[in-house]
This record gives C-alpha cells, structure tokens and sequence, in this order.
C-alpha cells in the first residue's frame, strides 16, 4: 500500500469536511467539518512524514494540530453557544449580523 | 474847485467801493435776503444809491478837469502802487509777464461809463421794487441784479483785458440768470417756458463771442506776454511803426476775434439773435441789458482796444455796423410788440455805435458818446414800457394799447422824452450823438473812400429815419387814440384801490406774456418808484448830450460834455495810433471836411427825423380837427411865402434891375399877396393829407410791400437759418455722436462683455462636464466597485467558506493544469 492510498483517504475526509462545512445547516456539524479536514491533513502529515523521511516533524505537527483542534472545538463550541443565545439558531445563515 | 481834484489816495479807494458794495450786497442777500423785512429790496438799493452817489461825484472830478484842462484824464492804480498781484509766483521777477497784476484803469470814458451805469442801475433797482412786488423769487431778483451791475461795473474799471474778460463772464452768467428769472415759475407756462428758451439761447450765443474775445486775447498775449490795455496799445503801436505802418497779419486776425467779442455781447449781426428774445426776462432786467450793462460792454470793449484794431478791422467793424442798423430797424418797424419794438431799436443803436467806432477819429468819441447818451434814454424806454405794461396788466401788444396818454401822463411823459431823443430831435441827447455819428460816417468817406464806409453813410441816415419812424410809431399806437384792450366789467371805475391785486398779477397771470394778458381794470399810472425812476431818467436822456441850456447852443457848434471828456489823445495818452488817417490826409483837409461834414450831417440827420415822425404820424397818427386843420393851412402857407422870398430875392431883383425901389417894393408886395393868395386857395389837397383823407392803413402798406414785409416781420428768418444751420446741425451732430456712442462703443463694450461670457461659458461647461465629471466618475466608479463587491458579502459563512474552497480549487486547477 503506497502513499497514493493515503493522500486518497485524506483527500476523501478533506472533501467530505469541506462538503459538511459549506452545505449542513447546523453549526455542530460544521465543527465536524473542521475537525474531518484537520484529521485530513494530520494523515497527510503523518503518510508523508512515513515515506518521506526519518524525522519525527510530521508526526509532532499532527500532535500538535489534534491538540490545537482541541483547543479550538472548546472554543468554537462556546461561540456556538453564544450564537444559539443571541439568535434561537445554530443554522450558520442566520447569523449574518455583519453582513449589513 | 478844491474837491473836484482827483486825488489817488482817496480816490482810488472810492473807486474800489464801487464794486464791493453792491457785491456786499448781493452776498448777504443771496444767503439772508428772504428774512429781512421787504426781502432786502432796500439793502441794496441803497447800497447801489450809495454806489451811484460815488460814481456821479467822480464824474463829475473827470468832468471838470476835462472842462478846464487839455490834459488827459488818465489814472492807472498801478502807477500809486494800488494793484494786486494776481497769479503771482514765487521766485519770479516781479517784472516777469507771468506775474500778472490787477488794477483799477480810471478815465474819461471810464468815468462817463461808471457813472451811466450807477444811474440807470439805482434807477432799475428803483423801478424793480414796484415793478417785481410780489414776485415769488424777490429777494433772488435783487440778487442777481445787483451782481449783474458789479460785473459791469468791474469791467468798466479793469485796467486789463483779462480781469474785464473775468467781469464779462459774470456777466454773461447773470444775463442768462435774470433772462431766466421766470423759469422757475411753473404758474405762468408761457413764461416758464419761453424764459428757459430765451435764457439758453442768450448764453449760448454770447458764448460764441466770448470764446471769439479769448483767442484775440490769447493771440495779443501770445505775441505781448501782456494783458495790460495800457501796453497792449503802446506795443501795437511800435510794432506797427516797426513795420513801416503796415499791420501784421495776426494783428488783423486778432483783431476781428476781439471784434467777435463785441459782436456776441453787443448783439451786432449775426450773433444778435439773442437779444430780441432776452425781453422774456422781467422788463427792469431788459432795461439793464438793454442800456448800462451787457451790450454796453461790447461797445466798451472796442472803446478800451481800439489801438489795437487794424483798419482792415474797423472796416469790417463800420460794415457790421452799418448792416445791424440797417436791417435792425427794418425789423422794428414790423414789430407790434411793445418790447420787441425797444429791442430791435438797441439793436440799431448798438450798430450805429459800432459802425461810428469803426470809422475811428471823430467817430469813435461819437460812438461811445452815443452809448452814453443812449443808456439813458434807452433805459428809460424800456422802463416806461414796463410801466406800460403793468398798467396793462401785463398785455404787451401795441394792437391792444392806445390811448394811454390821458391814463399814464407820467409815463407818457417820460416815454415821449425818450423817444424824442432817440429819434434825434435837436435838444434831446441823441441829437448831439447820433448826429456826431452820421458826421464821422461822412466825414471818413470823403477822405479816405471804401465800400464800408460808403455803405454806412447810406445806411446810417437810412436807419435814423427808421429810428424816428418805429419809435414814433410805437407812441402813436401805445399812446393815441382809443384803448383797445379789454376792459372787464365793473372793474372801470376807482381802480386806484386795486394797485395791491395786480401787482400779483406778475405770478398769477394764467396766461401771461406776449400771449396777451387779460381783461382787468382800465390801465392806471405806475406807483412813486416807478414814475419817479422814469422822469429822472427821461431828463438824463433830455439833457444828458449836451447842457445846452448853459450856451443855447442846441445845434451843437461847440463840444458837448463827452467830447470835451473823451477824445482819442485822452483816451489813449502818450499812443500814437496807427489806424486813423493816413499820411496823405493833412490837418486842413481835416478841418475843412470836419465843417463841411458837421453841416452836411446836421441837415440830414434832421430831415431823416422829421421824414421819418411825420411818416410815423401820417400813418399811425391821430386825425386832425379842424383847428388842427386850420394850423396846418396856415404854416405850409406861410413856410412857402418864406421858401418864396428866401430864393425869390435873387431871381427878382436880378430881372427888375434898375427898377425904382418903389416898384420893386410894390411888386413883391403883389407877388406875395397873389402867391398866399392862391396857396390858401389850393392848399385843400394837402390839408385833405393831413386831415386823413388819403391816408393808407397800415395793413395796407404792409400787403403793398408783400413778400419783402412778410420776410422782414419774420426777422429776415436769421432764426430759421440759424435754426436749420447751427442747431439743426448740431443736433445731428449729437445725434450721430449718440448714434455712434451707443452703437459703436457701447457695442464694442457689449462684445468684450459678451466675448468673455461666451469663454466664461465654456469654462463653466468643462468646469461642470470635464472637472465634476472626472470628480463624479471616480465617486460613480468607486460605486459601482463598492455595488458589485457588496454581492459577495452575505454574510453567510458557508458561502465565504465556499467561495474559499472554489478559489482554492482554481488555485489547485491553475497549478495543476498551468
């Protein structure tokens, strides 16, 4: 199994996190969009740092990133919370204050 | 006598009053004189009785060193240090030309002129304050009237060109004001309008003269650096010797600009338009320009620079002369207005002077001689009527007179003096003038011969018989007869207590003027200032030629008063005048000619003056009664026994010679018993003449005369012609210059005005299009940039996120595929 097999995973979970994050009507599921292309590009990290070379670099950068992804779903998941205060919704479109 | 001394200490500083007090007056009354009691009237017609008192007493010093010395009676205030400087300059020599000085020139014309005018000028002043009572502008009147005499009087006694020129001017200012008096009177049209008319053309006209006298003036000071009379003779004189007695050129050319002078103040023809109509003014103002000032002046002037005059310009002065009389006193004769009449008879007179100055010698004394003379009765003349008028209530029509005699025995008095005088009658004072006048005309064409002078001596006769037909004329139609005017009813009898309501008339008249006045009480005699000013005038113009009832020498074999004052040695002391005789004319010659041309003189001037009364009378006069009739069978009877005897004698006694005296006494016995016989027989046809049974109406002779009459009653339309050439030209003058103001160089302003609103305009256009419009695309532009990129922002975060994952999908396709 070559790398080819990796980079089509990930580019499989980047697509179907993109696609969650553009088309579903609920904000939860868009945090799970982010967090599916974050995962994407940790296995792009980690297949990379496997066929590419010895180091450990990709492999601490996924670390790295699940750990910033952490940090940012609480984060993020408090905005949502607001967001459900301030408008009785979690539908992204209906929070377009800064539209006008 | 002591007194009659001519003493320059004091005297010049009389002479110096003369002036300033009437010029005092006139200042305090133009400011106060509506608030003193009668308006002023009193100030200064005592202050002018003050003024006449000066004057009188040093003619009369002039007068008794004439009468009792053959030295001159010459006084210059220069010569005792009394003259001003005037335009004076510092750091110039006292010497040089332009440190002009001014002072009083006093001597025997001077004083006979300064004495005229201080009479007959109280007297107006008199006369005004009856005859202007209740005009609205009283106190101006006096005003005016007075500044007039200072003017005139300040002439008199310049001794230099320039300041009499300065006086001159006054005078035409106040000529046009007082002309005008009545213009500011809206309540009687005909006046206000006429007297506007009037007193523009007299100012415009003289006008034309003064600018003549300022370039002579500025051509003799051009050549002299002087203005001084005294030098002004003395180099003439010495440039003409200089010249071999040959005048120069510009002398001439001078000379008939300052003769310009005289002609436009003088009135001679062309220039007298002006006069005739100056009667618009109140008729004391006509009495003053008529006599002692304005025209006056002219002749004056010519008095003061004769020296100067070459003799081709006093042939021109004698011919202008000589034409004004004549064809003056044609007009006169057609006249029928009172005024009018006096008019044209100033205007004669004034060329009869005029034309006797320009035969110089004898005839420039006589010239000025009659000026003198013919103040006064002039004066008189136009005062009377005055008084004639306001007794007519303002009615200047003789057609409207008659009469008269019995109702204004005063006026009729004082009138029938004057016209004598002007008429010529021996006694009278313009006897002696007029006489001198024809004297010199003759006397000047048997010496020295030329179309000028001989056009005069045929003139001048022409024109006194004229003189003597108009005025006599005039009496006849003012004087005899019935009253003619309208008389209103229950006004006809004790008008003397209506004096009050008509002297109002003078402001209330509606119709005034030459219109006709209007039907009021029956005529009544003129009030005590008037009469009075009127008989003292009337004996000044009686007795004023010469005081014959000293000598009873009526005929004039010795000098009057004014020859023996004024000759041209005294005149003009110490100049030798290059314009009189020339060489070849020797003193006997004078001498004889003088005599031969005295009585030559005397005899026609009294047959003109006869012819033209007994003329005047034929036609105009009363009919005779037959006491009358019976006067008149008897003198022509008895004045062709003595015409028989007179001529007779030496016919018969040369046919009977040798006869017995007894038979001889016997025959004229018969013969002039038969001839007075046959004279009484036959004399019905001429006392038919005199008795008015062939006698011609007036209208008659006129429609005889036809086309001529009708051209001299219209004044030989010099108006027409002046009106159609000068003024008519100058209108269009002013018209083109409007034309061409209003087209030409307001549409030169216009185009540049509208040239730069055209460039204004298309800056204004790029302004508004180009600049805003660049300005207004940008902001548009920015718009429209901001309009399309407000499309992407929704504010949806899915679509941002979307439009993020295409641009990164391009970005991988642009990589991948590029």
């Amino acid at each position: 199994m070559g790398l080819g097999a990796y980079i089509a995973v990930s580019a499989v979970l980047f697509a179907i996190g993109v696609v969650c994050i553009v088309a579903r009507r609920n904000m939860i599921y868009v945090l799970m969009g982010i967090e599916m292309i974050l995962n994407a590009a940790n296995i792009n990290f980690v297949a990379f740092n496997r066929f590419n070379g010895d180091a450990m670099d990709g492999r601490m950068f996924a670390i790295f990133v699940i750990i910033l992804a952490a940090a940012e779903a609480a984060v993020a998941l408090g905005i949502v919370l607001n967001v459900y205060h301030l408008f009785e919704s979690i539908k992204p479109g209906d929070a377009d204050l800064m539209r006008d | 006598m002591d007194f009659l001394q001519f003493n320059p200490e004091v005297d010049f500083k009389l002479l110096l009053a003369v002036p300033l007090i009437p010029l005092v007056g006139y200042v305090v009354q133009i400011f106060f004189g509506r608030f003193l009691p009668r308006k002023g009237d009193w100030l200064l017609t005592a202050g002018m009785f003050a003024t006449m008192c000066i004057t009188v007493l040093m003619a009369a010093k002039a007068i008794s060193h004439g009468f009792s010395s053959s030295e001159p009676f010459f006084h210059l205030s220069k010569d005792v240090g009394m003259s001003f400087s005037w335009f004076y300059q510092e750091g110039k020599d006292a010497a040089d030309p332009l440190n002009m000085t001014a002072g009083l020139l006093y001597d025997g014309l001077g004083a006979a002129m300064l004495a005229v005018v201080g009479i007959v000028s109280f007297f107006v002043h008199l006369f005004s304050t009856g005859y202007m009572k209740g005009d609205k502008r009283y106190h101006i009147f006096f005003a005016n009237i007075s500044l007039f005499t200072v003017a005139m009087l300040g002439l008199v006694l310049s001794d230099n060109i320039l300041f009499l020129f300065v006086f001159w001017e006054i005078m035409g200012l106040m000529s046009y004001l007082l002309i005008g008096h009545f213009s500011h009177d809206p309540s009687t049209p005909f006046f206000h309008r006429w007297a506007t008319w009037a007193s523009k053309k007299a100012f415009l006209t003289t006008r034309v003269g003064d600018c003549c006298l300022l370039i002579g003036m500025m051509m003799f000071w051009q050549n002299f650096q002087t203005f001084q009379f005294t030098e002004l003779w003395r180099l003439t004189s010495e440039e003409v010797a200089r010249n071999g007695g040959e005048w120069p050129q510009w002398m001439t050319i001078a000379g008939l600009f300052i003769f310009g002078g005289t002609v436009g103040k003088s009135a001679q023809f062309p220039l007298h338009i002006w006069l005739p109509d100056a009667m618009a003014g109140p008729t004391p103002v006509s009495a003053m320009i008529h006599a002692a000032t304005m025209v006056a002046a002219g002749v004056f002037l010519l008095g003061r620079t004769f020296p100067i005059l070459s003799p081709d310009v006093l042939a021109i002065v004698t011919a202008t002369g000589a034409v004004t009389a004549l064809f003056a006193a044609t007009i006169g004769v057609t006249a029928f207005d009172l005024k009018a009449v006096l008019a044209w008879s100033t205007i004669s007179q004034l060329g009869f002077m005029v034309a006797a100055i320009g035969t110089g010698g004898i005839g420039l004394v006589a010239g000025l001689f009659h000026m003198v003379t013919h103040a006064f009765f002039k004066s008189c003349l136009f005062l009377s009527a005055g008084s004639v008028i306001h007794g007519c209530h303002h009615e200047q029509d003789m057609r409207k007179m008659g009469g008269l005699r019995k109702r204004m025995p005063l006026t009729f008095l004082a009138m029938g003096i004057s016209t004598l005088a002007i008429a010529g009658i021996p006694m009278f004072s313009g006897f002696y003038s007029k006489d001198k006048i024809i004297q010199a005309a003759f006397m000047k064409t048997s010496l020295e011969f030329s179309g000028a002078q001989a056009f005069a001596c045929f003139a001048l006769p022409v024109a006194a018989a004229l003189t003597a037909f108009y005025m006599f004329r005039m009496m006849f139609m003012t004087f005899a007869g019935e009253y003619r005017g309208d008389v209103a009813e229950g006004h006809g009898h004790g008008h003397d207590d209506h004096h009050d309501d008509h002297d109002h008339h003078i402001v209330h008249s509606e119709d005034g003027g030459i219109a006709g006045g209007h039907p009021g009480p029956v005529p009544h005699e003129s009030p005590l200032p008037m009469t009075l000013s009127l008989l003292v005038l009337a004996t000044l113009g009686f007795l004023g030629g010469k005081f014959w009832l000293a000598d009873l020498d009526i005929l004039a074999h010795s000098k009057p008063w004014f020859m023996k004052l004024v000759s041209p040695e005294k005149m003009y002391p110490g100049i030798e005048l290059m314009n009189g005789y020339g060489a070849q004319v020797t003193d006997a010659m004078l001498k004889s000619t003088y005599d031969s041309a005295h009585t030559w003189a005397m005899i026609i001037s009294l047959f003109v003056a006869s012819a033209g009364i007994f003329g005047a009378w034929w036609i105009y006069g009363p009919r005779l009664r037959t006491t009358g009739q019976a006067v008149v069978r008897w003198t022509w009877t008895i004045v062709c026994l003595v015409l028989a005897y007179l001529f007779g004698v030496p016919l018969v006694g040369s046919l009977i010679e040798g006869a017995d005296t007894l038979v001889v006494v016997a025959a004229w016995i018969i013969g002039l018993g038969l001839l007075g016989y046959v004279l009484m027989r036959t004399t019905k046809w001429i006392v038919g003449v005199f008795a008015g049974l062939s006698r011609p109406a007036p209208e008659n002779i006129a429609d005889g005369f036809g086309e001529l009459y009708v051209a001299v009653a219209n004044k030989y339309y010099i108006d027409e012609v002046v009106d159609a050439s000068v003024i008519r030209l100058s209108m269009l003058a002013s018209k083109f210059l409007r034309w061409f103001d209003e087209t030409i160089v307001d549409g030169l302003v216009l185009l540049i005005g509208r040239i730069n609103r055209s460039g204004g305009g298309v800056s204004a256009w790029f302004d508004q299009k180009v600049v805003d419009g660049a300005v207004n695309g940008v902001g548009a532009l920015t718009q429209t940039f901001g309009f399309i990129a407000r499309l992407f922002q929704t504010g949806r975060i899915q679509q941002y996120a979307s439009f993020a994952v295409a641009g990164g999908l391009a970005v991988a396709a642009w990589l991948l595929l590029g």
